[in-house]
């Protein structure tokens, strides 16, 4: 067995004394393991930081093995962030959240996205924004996805500003002021075809976290019985607070 | 399964040699082999040494250095800068400082960075005593000497935040191009962190 592929460095785990065990998120082969020769090197340690674009070619024998990487580095994310603590913290929540992929399962729209905001993160202040169109687009990988197409109570389009915690599908303002204090703010750059609006204000993003924040709660964390990752939490209070 | 070429007490000393790091079987039937026959020059010391340093060893109460006294030699030292506190991920590197003889205050070792992978939260390692000595009065200045890696980074600006309400001054190591290395072999990541630290000359 045998693949090249791009692919992104979600964490690595020294195993013995020179080796390291590598988890990368790939384009086409999804999340999956190998182990790095000579991965504690002082050529291949800053090659395999976290976030950083990589180069992939994985062997084994058996597909179920989990077989060897030899990487090569494509862009160094982690050492741009370095000493950024905010885009730090996004890249570590960013890296730890897309480890909840199920393995070797491909999600190639959610690849996509994930290097563009690896991108974003040293180009500039609007990567909360996309961190947070990221963590929808991953809560839809996860099968969790929000429906924000049109009011679930009206069918209308417009003036959709609420989210359903039960259903988690859109409410506009008209069929949702009744319940308001129940329904969860659903920012406007989050709505369907509403990519390329004004830039969204620091409200927006912390709605947008608080929002992604409830369903991974509801979703993901509470039933599997995991506590949401505390590097996401300090950049939410960090962003938001 | 392997022949055994000694006794049990031979056989016990090569698996345990074995388990040090940069030793495997073979280096450490050779170390073995080499202790046996200085037994009275060599193994003889090092049981004793190992022995008396199994004995005396402990953890600094203040710092998280090791050394054979509750405060250990450069807490105890009065020529030592109290007015910096260098704080480091793990022994092996305060002694890497030492090595270079550059800090003369003290030091604070942290035993380890944030590593949600490793379940490593802030509780695990040694923050809040850092974060009472940096209350001392006498304390200018924490040197954060931890790794230029994502978990040494992403521990140093967590400290940054813990100790944003003490009355000191946070500093870091720069990254950057390490001496003696040619840019033509640098990896983009330090060549990156070389450039966005530039300095006016």
């Amino acid at each position: 067995m045998q693949w090249s592929d791009e692919g992104i460095v979600l964490s690595s785990q020294a195993h013995g004394e020179t080796s390291t065990i590598v988890e990368v998120l790939t384009r086409e082969h999804g999340r999956h393991l190998g182990l790095v020769h000579g991965g504690r090197s002082k050529r291949l340690r800053p090659v395999l930081q976290t976030g950083n674009l990589v180069r992939a070619e994985w062997r084994a024998r058996l597909s179920e093995h989990l077989g060897k990487y030899a990487v090569e580095l494509l862009e160094a994310h982690a050492a741009r962030v370095l000493d950024d603590r905010a885009a730090l913290a996004g890249l570590n929540t960013l890296t730890a959240l897309a480890r909840l992929l199920p393995e070797r399962e491909p999600h190639q729209p959610l690849y996509d996205v994930t290097k563009l905001v690896l991108e974003a993160f040293s180009e500039g202040e609007h990567w909360p924004a996309l961190l947070v169109r990221w963590e929808f687009a991953l809560l839809d990988e996860l099968g969790f996805g929000l429906d924000l197409d049109e009011c679930a109570a009206t069918g209308t389009t417009e003036d959709l500003i609420y989210v359903s915690p039960k259903t988690g599908r859109a409410v506009s303002r008209g069929a949702g002021a009744p319940y308001a204090d129940k329904l969860l703010a659903l920012p406007a750059f989050l709505l369907p075809g509403n990519g390329g609006g004004a830039s969204p204000s620091d409200r927006d993003v912390a709605d947008g976290f608080a929002l992604t924040s409830y369903f991974f709660e509801k979703n993901v964390w509470q039933p599997r019985n995991m506590t949401p990752p505390q590097v996401r939490e300090r950049l939410v209070a960090r962003l938001c607070g | 399964m392997a022949r055994k070429v000694a006794g049990p007490e031979i056989e016990q000393l090569i698996q345990l040699l074995a388990r040090l790091p940069g030793l495997g079987p073979r280096s450490a039937r050779r170390a073995a082999l080499h202790l046996i026959n200085k037994k009275d020059q060599l193994l003889a010391p090092l049981a004793a040494a190992m022995t008396a340093a199994r004995d005396k060893i402990v953890i600094c109460e203040t710092c998280g250095n090791v050394d054979t006294s509750i405060e250990c030699t450069i807490c105890a030292d009065p020529r030592r800068d109290v007015s910096l506190i260098c704080v480091v991920e793990e022994v092996a590197d305060l002694w890497a400082l030492e090595r270079a003889g550059v800090i003369k205050g003290r030091y604070h070792v942290l035993g380890g960075t944030l590593s949600p992978l490793d379940g490593v939260g802030p509780e695990e390692l040694s923050i809040a005593g850092l974060i009472a000595r940096a209350r001392a009065p006498e304390v200018k200045e924490i040197l954060l000497a931890l790794n230029a890696t994502v978990e040494g980074q992403s521990t140093a600006h967590y400290l940054m935040d813990q100790l944003e309400t003490c009355e000191v001054t946070v500093s870091q190591l720069a990254h950057g191009v390490p001496v003696g290395g040619e840019l033509d072999y640098l990896d983009e990541g330090t060549l990156a962190a070389a450039i966005k630290a530039r300095k006016t000359l």
